[in-house]
């Protein structure tokens, strides 16, 4: 059909005639330059977010004038991060880029070689595929999963507690598992149910859930991941308390909201940035643990006045 | 270990669970049975969703945010009607297209008026008296909230249109043989401008049954593909409205029911469990009654003179 | 089947055909960048530098067109399996399930054959992928055929429970025996060398397309098998009972042909596309198996853009080819709009939506030109989804 050839044609000749992208090397006006690709919306109380607002803090810090970032949120898609990671290497233009997200390791581990000269960082994982221009974070949600486990642990009256959780991978399950055993510690006779709901955002599942976990008995909630929403306001419908993870839920979960445990990804971040500054471009591994300041215990209003 | 799982809460969870599929599934009924296929649904629902908790949430009055969804439905089915009868667009794509922008849209306003998630006091339980003390049963009938009793009582409702009034059977009429309808003198547009517009106020309605009622918050893709399962479930009914009742509640049971199992703690892996629903489902429809209505006309866009 | 007019066949007449399609098509696209510019400025972003930047993330350079080409490539590949069922009367709205489940049998015997029989590999992975895939749609075939199951349910159904098969599998089984014990999203070992799709790209002296940059084989085998599958539909007497079959059930049966089972088999050649899609792109493009845990698998919804790709190729394999490339570019494209201005991805998807809407409200025209330009009545048989039966265009 004439008009689709001719579109063809069209495109054919950009192509042939293509320039070749403009190579701005890293900007050497002092600014120091983030692009960061997640996989959810920068408001999901969760994952996403907690990136972001590391990202925003380290701006707040350093002052906008010498540190500026994109953000691409929503890229659940990993073709599409592909495509973002690989154009921010190849503009040259960004100190440091940022893949929030494990399902985008494998485009990375492509992808960095071909790059040498830029500097890339991503989580949650340890890996660093012996490239020396990535660094690697993760969180040692365990950690918290078993202070907030030990706390739900002493207060429950009803001896059930109900747990949400999304996909049995990463710090999701390092959160759960933490948990549990946090319970365990404090409290024996608890009888502990976890349910995964196959899914980062099923929102509607995941507060069925809830529901059926208070239905069964339970007087305290927790979960992890976006689709958290719907259970904290199941938790906030039942009076029935609320633990946290990931970013602080302190102020969606009301009344109910008794601890979270909020990821500080900037303390690793600055750390990444002095290295960058110094010449190291990668090859070292974090991970966020309370000792370092990374995790930090969050209160709800169930706790404070 | 049985009446550790069947437990009355099961039940009830399955009812209140059922609210939004059958809301929309009854509202894709009436438009499909006029010949109209919308697979925008889900991003109809997404909207309606949104809308209706924004209204609730800045002003509080939860039949406020039921009118506001009530009249964004209507206006969506509007534009869906002119898409796809007006301008006789393919109603696959055209759904398809409605959804996505649906999809955006409301996480878009969403991210732009209100930012972070919130939760919100939605539609409170209402113990009908009497009936409500019975022992179980009073439980699971009749201790929900407004719109799951407003979900049940259209089914009838729906029932008595299609069946017993005029307008039912021009509907019947318009999907079964829109030559012959028009024909006859009725306007096949009119009608199937207004069974989309009815479809899309059902559609608006769900959502808000989710944003307002089950849920009482709203957060991106709140409905996660619920609309394109009622859709499916209009099949599965055999575009009836008591099919659509059954399918509901049988698609609900068994994911109320995959989750109590889960909780319980029997042995079956997660990804199995969650899967149960959808094969339940495709199981029970091969035994399903052979008795269909399918409208022969639908997808098929009408023009007079011959399309 | 124009079966008068291809005896007579008038050039000018042709091309004035082909330029009454492009003037409502242009109108409505001038219409639906109206729309989302009107979108755009009430969120505060400049339309016109948007679309300047929607452009240069299609087209703009070398490396974003080979990227649309890349999206584009099992978008072509679901669309050319879709076109197929939609002529043969079929409804697959099961591209999404087919595509994972040809990925999962592809890489499973990538996998287990390992390096053992070099790039043979290949051929046999794609092969896999294609019956792996067929034989789910071919169930959805068998339960509308022989089940009086609707096909658009079935596969609706199906698509669910392939996604909770491959978290199953790819956590199960399937898992990278190296991945730590800080597990991350399901996913598979990296699969050999040998079994790559070779990068696409052309290196002449100093002259050199496409080089480091994603593209690969895949696209070519796509845009060679639809021009096959081209040929198959209306040169073969397959492809005829194929789409006598989609055209009018009753009149097929009394001519003999096994409606039925040519039912099974166009489900079975859908799904086979669609798990050609899959596998192509784990051997093409990622090398491995894994999910991002969302309800769309792997697929990056390529199983639902396909079926859109295949209608705006007024249900034409070749036609797709050109589809397919427009939906990528538009999908890349958005999303450089995304990164460049700050327009979050709701905003993307929303505008997506409105584009389709235009589109595919635009067919109007064509149809009311069309009917202008024929001169013979052709009977009103039981199309699918309203494709008349004007549209087996020769191109």
């Amino acid at each position: 059909m004439l008009h689709k050839r001719a579109r063809l044609l069209l495109t054919a000749m950009l192509v042939l005639f293509a320039m070749s992208f403009m190579t701005v090397s890293a900007q050497d006006d002092g600014v120091f330059r983030v692009a960061a690709v997640a996989p959810s919306a920068t408001t999901d109380l969760a994952f996403s977010q907690s990136m972001y607002d590391a990202l925003l803090s380290i701006q707040a810090e350093m002052g906008e004038e010498n540190f500026e970032f994109v953000f691409q949120d929503g890229t659940f898609v990993v073709d599409d991060a592909a495509v973002a990671l690989r154009d921010w290497a190849s503009s040259g233009e960004y100190d440091l880029i940022i893949a929030h997200g494990s399902q985008f390791g494998s485009i990375l581990e492509e992808l960095a070689p071909e790059f040498p000269e830029v500097s890339f960082a991503w989580g949650t994982d340890v890996n660093t595929f012996g490239l020396d221009n990535v660094f690697a974070y993760t969180a040692a949600a365990e950690e918290g999963g078993f202070i907030n486990g030990a706390m739900a642990g002493l207060l429950t009256k009803s001896n059930v507690i109900g747990v949400v959780g999304p996909i049995e991978v990463g710090d999701a399950a390092a959160y759960i598992n933490g948990f549990v055993e946090g319970a365990a510690s404090t409290n024996p006779e608890a009888e502990v149910n976890v349910v995964y709901i196959q899914s980062f955002s099923d929102v509607p599942l995941a507060t069925e859930a809830a529901q059926t976990h208070i239905a069964n008995g339970a007087d305290i909630l927790t979960g992890t991941a976006q689709m958290v929403v719907g259970p904290i306001a199941v938790a906030q419908e039942n009076g029935v308390l609320w633990f946290g993870t990931q970013a602080s839920q302190a102020e969606i979960s009301g009344e109910v909201g008794v601890m979270f445990q909020v990821y500080h990804w900037e303390v690793v971040l600055s750390d990444i940035i002095a290295l960058i500054g110094e010449g190291t471009m990668g090859g070292e591994s974090y991970v966020l643990t309370l000792e370092n300041g990374g995790l930090v215990m969050d209160f709800g209003q169930a706790v404070l006045p | 270990m049985i009446a550790e799982i069947f437990t009355a809460s099961l039940f009830a969870s399955t009812i209140r669970l059922a609210t939004p599929y059958l809301f929309a599934t009854l509202g894709e009924t009436i438009g499909q049975r006029s010949g109209v296929l919308n697979l925008g649904l889900d991003g109809m629902m997404l909207m309606g969703a949104f809308f209706a908790f924004w209204v609730a949430y800045l002003t509080g009055s939860l039949i406020l945010a039921l009118i506001v969804a009530i009249l964004l439905g209507a206006l969506m089915g509007l534009v869906m009607a002119f898409i796809s009868v007006t301008m006789q667009a393919e109603q696959g794509i055209s759904g398809i297209g409605v959804y996505l922008f649906g999809l955006g849209m409301s996480q878009l306003l969403f991210q732009k008026f209100i930012g972070t998630p919130r939760t919100i006091d939605g539609f409170p339980k209402i113990a009908i008296p009497v009936l409500s003390d019975i022992p179980v049963f009073g439980e699971i009938f009749f201790n929900q909230n407004f719109l799951v009793y407003l979900a049940f009582a259209l089914v009838p409702i729906v029932w008595f249109v299609l069946q017993r009034t005029n307008f039912g059977l021009m509907i019947r009429a318009v999907g079964q043989n829109p030559e012959a309808a028009d024909a006859m003198g009725i306007s096949v547009a009119r009608v199937r401008y207004t069974t989309l517009i009815l479809g899309g106020i059902l559609a608006s309605i769900a959502g808000a049954s989710l944003s307002t009622a089950l849920i009482n918050t709203f957060q991106q893709n709140l409905t996660g593909g619920m609309g394109f399962i009622a859709v499916a479930l209009v099949y599965f009914g055999g575009w009836r409205p008591t099919g659509a009742l059954i399918g509901s509640l049988l698609f609900s049971f068994v994911n109320a029911l995959q989750l109590q199992i889960s909780v319980v703690g029997v042995g079956i892996p997660a990804e199995f469990a969650v899967m149960s629903p959808y094969i339940i489902t495709l199981i029970a429809l091969i035994f399903a009654s052979k008795r269909r209505d399918k409208p022969d006309a639908l997808t098929k866009p009408f023009q007079r003179g011959g399309a | 089947m124009k079966t008068t007019s291809r005896s007579a066949f008038n050039p000018l007449k042709e091309i004035q055909l082909r330029v009454w399609h492009l003037v409502p098509f242009m109108v409505t696209l001038a219409l639906a960048f109206l729309a989302v510019s009107i979108l755009l400025l009430l969120f505060g972003v400049n339309p016109i530098v948007a679309f300047q930047a929607m452009w240069d993330g299609a087209f703009g350079s070398q490396n974003t067109t080979a990227e649309t080409l890349v999206k584009a490539t099992p978008i072509l590949f679901v669309a050319i399996g879709i076109t197929i069922a939609f002529r043969g009367g079929v409804v697959n709205i099961g591209g999404e399930g087919q595509m994972i489940a040809g990925a999962l049998a592809g890489v499973a015997i990538t996998l287990a054959i390992g390096e053992s029989i070099g790039f043979f590999v290949v051929p046999i992975a794609l092969l896999t992928g294609f019956f792996a895939g067929g034989i789910y749609g071919a169930i959805a075939g068998v339960l509308k055929a022989y089940f009086d199951v609707n096909e658009i349910l079935s596969t609706i159904m199906m698509n669910q429970i392939m996604v909770q098969l491959m978290n199953f599998l790819l956590n199960g089984i399937l898992l990278d025996p190296e991945a730590g014990v800080l597990n991350n999203i399901p996913k598979t070992a990296r699969i050999s060398e040998v079994a790559q799709l070779p990068r696409l790209s052309v290196v002449f002296g100093s002259f050199q397309l496409f080089d480091r940059t994603r593209l690969h084989w895949g696209f070519v085998i796509a845009v060679v098998l639809a021009i096959i599958v081209y040929v198959l539909l209306w040169h073969t007497t397959i492809g005829y009972r194929i789409r006598a079959v989609g055209l009018n059930i009753r009149a097929s049966r009394y001519a003999g042909i096994p409606v039925e089972r040519q039912i099974v088999l166009s489900m079975f050649l859908a799904g086979g596309f669609a798990g050609l899609a899959g596998v192509v792109q784990v051997l093409g493009l990622n090398y491995r198996l894994q999910t991002d845990g969302s309800p769309t698998g792997f697929t990056g919804n390529a199983g639902f853009n396909g079926i859109v790709a295949a209608l705006f190729g007024y249900l034409n394999p070749v036609g797709a080819i050109f589809s397919s490339v427009f939906f990528g570019g538009l999908l890349i494209g958005a999303q450089q709009m995304q990164r460049e201005l700050g327009v979050p991805a709701s905003m993307i998807t929303a505008i997506n939506g409105l584009i389709v809407i235009f589109v595919v409200s635009s067919q109007i025209f064509v149809k009311i030109a069309r009917r202008r330009q024929m001169t013979d009545a052709l009977p009103e048989a039981e199309p699918i989804l309203e494709t008349s039966v004007e549209d087996g265009m020769t191109t």
